[in-house]
């Protein structure tokens, strides 16, 4: 009855219903001040704070004591300060000596032995102390006369993409992938299923895999911003090397970020509550930012669980990103990662589908 | 395509969850053009049988048609035809008035103009307005234009003015009257009995899952009037709320 007096003009590009969707999901997230922190500012804040806390330092040189009382133990303080690699105390009597071997201030102590030879009071276990040991002894021997029968050069090479830094601002990224992945996806749609706004959507024509892939669209959005700040960030102040093709980790972070988003939807097909969808999101996660290798090398675990590891996402992630910034492998060279990756987006897609509760 | 005299006619509708059964064998038969209201103490099966009408739900059993049209086989078509406030939707907070109403009207094939519908319901001083930010009067305003802007031919309204101040009350009201006196249909429910004399062409009053009485507000009143003992002596006639508590009794329901 109505037909006739509502005119339905093309419609513009921004009145379709797609990117209407995808306009909410920008809205609701930038206008959440504390979804834009946790995503972009506290990955940063985290790499500054390791970056300096594992900061390459030249070694710190051997603290090494002397108890020096009489000419014998002249020649050999003479002989230690000679090198430069080693800091040198004297002390004046055994007791005080041993007192700072004690209070580990030293890290080695060299006494007369009264018969014309030293004896090295340390601790072997302390690597610093065995070091110690080492170089003192090299000093007095050399001190004494002792020749070097090797003639000997060095060439020093200092590697970018071996410091601590390279190896945790792909870990960070990959952990960012994931966070914002699956609390992105995860979040707002139990937000919606509980404030009924979901059943609301399905009693208008809306259709539902626009709903879904406005999520998608958003999440690659972000994505392009969350990857460009903290690798930016990592190059510029850190020099973090970037050795593989740019195309081939646009390409890991697109399938990360959507296996992530599928495991997010997954988690959030059938809770009903934020409160229990929380609990379930950490429950995934939380394993994954101990075993993953985001912080430290996922190696250092016993090789049992090593092949249940490398199944994690965020390890295949990780690894593949690793791969390819610090050793620039190609995409053949990180294949397993891709397919281990590729494998959870479809899995978690196809399950979240199956049981996702509309209302 | 089809039409029908019916806005809604429903036969034997039956559902229960486990056990408990909520509708139980409900008929209605509502005219295009009505107001319909629902009116029920809690847990009788008006949210339930409401739900069930507008798609939300599956039934048991029974028949349904709305607008001339079943769900089975024209769920999209009806969808686009419908318009429907839901008791307990929450909007989101972080969008604007028309940032909703923009999001909604884009669902649909056709419909109204987005700042068309925020000056029906008074909102356009708000419309650049967080929803966050709005009164409980303009959310349920909002809650309406969202209804409203895929120009239905039937609307759902569940409870629309419950925990509304008067003068919202009033508003809400000269908004439903306005929609109805274009011709649409306006399937309500209320706990409001002032309300669905006011508002209304007719009422069900349902119980336990059924329609226990129906008729004009008028009708209803005056078929009451020679059962029920005389009203307390301020009032000089019955109203409908007297016929309501007569007939489903004065027991407090708790859902």
């Amino acid at each position: 009855m109505s037909e006739m007096n509502v005119s339905t003009p093309p419609r513009k590009f921004s009145d379709r219903s797609l990117v209407q969707l995808t306009l909410v999901r920008f809205r609701e997230f930038i206008r959440q001040p504390e979804a834009v922190f946790w995503t972009f500012v506290f990955p940063i804040l985290l790499a500054v704070g390791l970056g300096l806390a594992f900061r390459s330092r030249p070694p710190e040189r051997p603290r090494v004591g002397v108890v020096s009382s009489g000419a014998p133990a002249d020649v050999v303080l003479a002989s230690l300060k000679k090198d430069s690699t080693l800091n040198v105390e004297a002390f004046s009597t055994d007791t005080a000596g041993e007192h700072a071997l004690r209070t580990a201030k030293i890290a080695i102590l060299i006494v007369q032995d009264g018969a014309g030879g030293v004896r090295y009071v340390f601790d072997p276990q302390r690597s610093e102390s065995a070091n110690a040991r080492l170089v003192a002894d090299r000093a007095i021997q050399t001190g004494a006369g002792r020749a070097d029968r090797v003639r000997v050069s060095e060439r020093r090479v200092t590697e970018r993409g071996a410091r601590y830094i390279d190896f945790v601002i792909p870990g960070l990224l990959g952990m960012n992938l994931m966070g914002s992945g699956i609390w992105g996806l995860g979040f707002a749609i139990v937000d919606s299923r509980s404030k009924r706004l979901l059943k609301r959507f399905m009693a208008t024509p809306m259709s539902r895999a626009e709903y879904l892939m406005s999520f998608l669209f958003s999440r690659m959005f972000f994505l392009i911003l969350e990857v460009i700040t903290l690798l930016g960030f990592g190059v510029l102040a850190f020099k973090v090397p970037m050795r593989g093709s740019i195309g081939s980790l646009a390409l890991i972070c697109v399938l990360s970020a959507l296996a992530f988003g599928g495991i997010g939807l997954l988690i959030a097909s059938r809770a009903k509550t934020v409160e229990g969808v929380s609990g379930l999101m950490n429950f995934v996660m939380l394993p994954m930012w101990i075993f993953s290798g985001v912080f430290f090398s996922s190696s250092n675990f016993p090789n049992i669980v090593q092949p249940l590891i490398k199944v994690l996402p965020l390890t295949a992630v990780n690894d593949a990103l690793r791969a390819n910034m610090l050793e620039g492998a190609s995409l053949s060279g990180v294949s397993t990662q891709l397919l281990i990756i590729t494998a959870w987006l479809i899995i978690s897609f196809v399950a979240a589908l199956k049981l996702f509760r509309w209302r | 395509m089809v039409t029908s005299p019916f806005a809604l006619l429903v036969k034997g509708l039956r559902k229960s969850y486990g056990d408990v059964v909520a509708v139980d064998g409900l008929d209605l038969e509502m005219k295009v053009g009505e107001c319909f209201g629902l009116i029920g103490p809690n847990g009788a099966g008006k949210t339930t049988t409401i739900e069930i009408c507008e798609g939300l739900l599956e039934r048991d059993s029974g028949d349904l048609e709305v607008l001339g049209m079943k769900w089975e086989s024209n769920g999209d078509k009806l969808r686009e035809k419908l318009g429907i406030q839901l008791q307990d939707t929450q909007l989101s907070e972080k969008l604007t008035v028309s940032e909703t109403l923009r999001l909604f009207r884009s669902f649909y094939v056709r419909g109204r103009e987005v700042s068309d519908v925020i000056d029906v319901v008074q909102l356009a001083e708000k419309k650049n307005a967080r929803v966050g930010t709005l009164s409980g009067g303009q959310k349920q305003r909002l809650a309406i234009a969202c209804a409203l802007v895929g120009d239905p031919d039937l609307v759902f309204l569940d409870e629309p003015t419950t925990g509304l101040d008067p003068q919202s009350r009033r508003q809400l009201w000269s908004l439903i009257e306005e929609f109805k006196s274009s011709g649409r249909s306006i399937l309500l429910t209320t706990h409001y009995m002032d309300e669905a004399e006011k508002l209304c062409d007719r009422v069900a009053i349902v119980d336990h899952g059924r329609v226990i009485a129906l008729g004009s507000p008028a009708e209803l009143i005056e078929s009451i009037g020679a059962t029920i003992p005389a009203p307390p002596p301020r009032t000089t006639t019955h109203s409908l709320e007297d016929v309501f508590v007569a007939l489903t009794g004065r027991t407090l329901r708790d859902e």
